[in-house]
């Protein structure tokens, strides 16, 4: 079973763990509604209905309020690293939490324990966290975009505010960066990297491109990079090997967003609508 | 399985500083340390006084470590008791300076900003923000759900609601959203 580890932005909201609840148009957790706006819900949304899409148990969520003073990842963390021994999960996504080196560094500690070990994924903050941490390399995907790309690229900077300038946030030097990603080990096995053109790379280079159908309002719209990292996971969970996981899923979020024909002011619901149409049109090119 | 691969899964090995995600305050005065320590302390924060690395030659000789992430929320705490500091750097390196590079998107009727792993987009005939994007932090939701569907003028700065880094990268690209958007 996949799990999804994240946070909503309510500090109220105590820590969640439970399967998600898809009906209709509503996702729950814990019986409690969770809007899929942007952030881990939008990922959450956008997995829960790929893995019903694809025939899988829908995911385990781990969810906690934060609202950005780290708190509520912090007791996320602490629940993870006393809970996780126990339980098994086939893959873990880490998504929108505090970046955190230490608790980063036991939750890891505490996943790697786990009988067998999950397949990781890290995006967001915990992205940073294990960038920041050095143990990359522990995880099986990071899906950055050109920002966060040229971040894992400058081996000194500790978040993507302190990118070095030198090091342009530009989507042509996208090969250049990755090779750096890797150089000095601060990349996941698999990237995928979203942008104008979508590159799933690893440290042999750039392994697969994906540029159309291209819907450039989808730049400046919140959460299609959730979308697209929750589709990876389900494809992943479906048994697809990471970087055909990772080209299916940047296709099908192209898919989707043409469906959309979004503006830049469409919020993220409009896409995740057309998910399983998208997905379906991805899968059948991938046979 | 063999050994030392069991060992290696169950025991990653950290880069020697562990420290990567932590900052530095430098103040003028140690006793603007002093008064910054009790401040962020009796707040909850994890910090501590130490002496500066020798690459900052600045200030006096003590400098508060501080949680890089929460530079925003605690930057503000500072602020509002009178004793901001001189310089904010990272522990990793601390000639590091912010991000000051500034992507602009001209889509017609729609213009977008970004400031190093933020993005922000207004439409420009009402001057609404339209979407948030970008930034991995747990603030940057809880900022768009706040921004989005308000004006320019009605909308409240990410520095005033934001507590992370990813909220001050925001800061910046609203700042010169507010700039490119002036009359």
């Amino acid at each position: 079973m996949l799990a999804i580890v994240g946070t909503i932005p309510d500090p109220t909201v105590p820590v969640l763990d439970a399967p998600v609840e898809l009906a209709d148009d509503s996702l729950r957790v814990f019986g409690r509604v969770v809007s899929p706006d942007r952030g881990t819900p939008a990922l959450l949304a956008a997995a829960s209905i790929a893995c019903r899409h694809l025939g899988l148990p829908l995911p385990h969520a781990f969810l906690v309020g934060d609202e950005g003073l780290g708190k509520g990842s912090r007791t996320l963390y602490r629940h993870l690293t006393e809970t996780l021994p126990d339980r098994s999960f086939s893959s873990m996504v880490f998504h929108y939490l505090q970046p955190d080196v230490d608790w980063h560094n036991k939750v890891l500690l505490t996943a790697l324990s786990m009988t067998p070990p999950p397949t990781l994924i890290a995006d967001a903050g915990f992205m940073y966290a294990a960038k920041m941490s050095g143990q990359a390399g522990e995880y099986a995907l990071f899906t950055p975009d050109a920002g966060e790309l040229a971040f894992l690229a400058d081996e000194t900077a500790p978040h993507p505010f302190y990118t070095r300038g030198f090091i342009l946030q530009d989507e042509g030097r996208v090969p250049e960066l990755v090779g750096r990603a890797y150089v000095h080990d601060n990349a996941a096995a698999c990237l995928l990297v979203k942008g104008n053109t979508d590159y799933i790379a690893d440290r042999s280079g750039i392994l697969a491109t994906v540029t159309g159908p291209s819907e450039e309002a989808m730049e400046a719209m919140g959460g299609t990079g959730d979308t697209l990292t929750g589709m990876a996971c389900a494809l992943v969970e479906y048994g697809l090997t990471v970087a055909e996981a990772s080209y299916v899923a940047a296709q099908a979020n192209r898919y989707a967003g043409q469906l959309a024909a979004p503006t830049p002011a469409t919020q993220i619901g409009e896409l995740v609508r057309h998910i399983p149409a998208a997905l379906k049109r991805a899968m059948d090119e991938l046979t | 399985m063999a050994f030392r691969d069991l060992f290696k899964r169950i025991a990653p090995r950290p880069r020697a500083d562990q420290r990567a995600d932590r900052g530095l305050l430098v103040f003028e005065h140690t006793s603007e340390v002093i008064r910054a320590e009790q401040i962020l302390k009796s707040a909850g924060y994890a910090v501590k006084v130490m002496g500066p690395p020798p690459e900052v030659q600045k200030g006096c000789d003590l400098v508060v470590e501080f949680p890089l992430m929460e530079e925003l929320d605690i930057l503000r705490s500072l602020k509002g008791a009178g004793v901001a500091p001189m310089e904010v750097l990272p522990v990793t390196g601390p000639l590091l300076a912010p991000v000051d590079l500034f992507q602009v998107k001209d889509f017609g009727q729609y213009l977008m900003v970004r400031a190093a792993n933020m993005k922000i987009t207004v439409e420009k005939n009402t001057r609404v923000i339209v979407n948030v994007s970008g930034g991995g932090c747990p603030d940057v939701p809880y900022i768009a759900a706040r921004l989005i569907g308000c004006t320019l003028d009605d909308a409240p700065a990410p520095r005033d609601i934001g507590h992370t880094l990813c909220g001050y990268a925001l800061e910046l690209a609203h700042a010169e959203m507010l700039r490119l958007c002036s009359p």
